[in-house]
């Protein structure tokens, strides 16, 4: 079994105008020099898949084909070995 | 004369399916609906992929929908020419599908905008705006979190350069500016039509302006368009 953990964010020069928000929200705490946020999504895939080679190779079509679009966004993932259970 | 048959997707989450059904049945058309699950679209002539929030807008709005059963037929019959018509939720889906260029954001505002707003009608050679008077100013109204239309800048151009914008927010006056786009789009744009001029996207919905007592009747112009042009010989597939 394995984990793949896969944060999708937006393109350089895409706007974010959820990350604006969140920028000025910090402004408004007092955290100074804050020059941009970015937002994204992050997910955790577990699958089963015969070695590292093919967990690679499936979990970079998911985000080609569904976790990611790629107009807008990319993408990138970290695998690691998991256990059978558990979350 | 037989009237022509619109068919309108129903995906779990859909919520103006049943104000296209009526507002088609209003112009003379028939209607009925297509559960997303099905596998063909029977005698359809026109579908209409409608607004609402398909499969929750889980993952990203129409992301989840594109993948339905339905969509494949969807694709076959936009393959061969037959018309197709995507609102809100459904230009989500279009875009998602790979059906028309581009992606959504969030709206600029990061509020869900419910409100009219003017559209100028770019062209008029298209079934979706034949009644339509070149650079006429509709009055449709948006309700929509994500219609920030995104295009990369050279495919931007492209679309641009193709004549695939077919509506654009402006002022009453007809003059973009700020204050008309609702959401940010790129370009201001409302609505794209695909190359070849049969699957048009739009956020604004005619649908729900096709009488005076619901505020207007401007949507009549775009669904009258389609039946028209339908009845005009256009009657294909």
């Amino acid at each position: 079994m394995w984990q793949a953990q896969v944060f999708v964010t937006f393109k350089r020069g895409v706007l974010d105008p959820q990350g604006e928000a969140i920028r000025g929200a910090l402004g408004a705490l007092g955290f100074d020099g804050v020059e941009q946020v970015r937002t994204g999504k992050y997910m955790q895939v577990r699958l089963r898949a015969a070695d590292e080679a093919e967990v690679r190779r499936r979990v970079d079509e998911m985000c080609r084909r569904l976790l990611a679009n790629p107009v807008i966004e990319e993408y990138r993932f970290d695998l690691a070995p998991a256990g059978e259970a558990g979350k | 004369m037989t009237a022509m048959k619109f068919g309108i997707v129903v995906f779990p989450g859909s919520n103006c399916d049943a104000d296209a059904y009526e507002a088609v049945r209003l112009l003379g058309a028939g209607a009925r609906y297509i559960w997303h699950e099905e596998r063909s679209l029977g005698d359809t002539d026109c579908v209409i992929l409608p607004g609402g929030f398909s499969y929750g807008d889980y993952l990203r709005a129409g992301a989840i929908a594109r993948f339905a059963p339905v969509m494949a037929a969807v694709e076959r019959h936009a393959g061969r020419g037959g018309l197709v018509l995507g609102i809100c939720n459904g230009f989500q889906i279009l875009l998602e599908a790979g059906m028309l260029p581009g992606a959504m954001r969030r709206n600029e505002s990061l509020r869900f905008e419910c409100r009219p707003t003017c559209l100028r009608v770019e062209r008029t050679d298209l079934p979706f705006t034949s009644l339509c008077q070149p650079g006429q100013v509709l009055q449709v109204p948006v309700a929509h979190a994500e219609g920030n239309y995104f295009l990369g800048k050279s495919e931007l151009q492209a679309l641009e350069d193709a004549g695939q914008v077919v509506f654009r927010y402006v002022t009453p006056a007809g003059a973009e500016g700020p204050g008309a786009n609702p959401n940010g789009s790129v370009n201001n744009i409302a609505g794209i039509v695909n190359a070849a001029g049969n699957v048009l996207g739009m956020m604004p919905h005619p649908e729900r302006v096709v009488e005076p007592l619901l505020g207007g009747s401007d949507g009549r112009l775009i669904l009258g368009s389609i039946i028209a042009s339908w009845q005009g010989g256009a009657r294909s597939a």
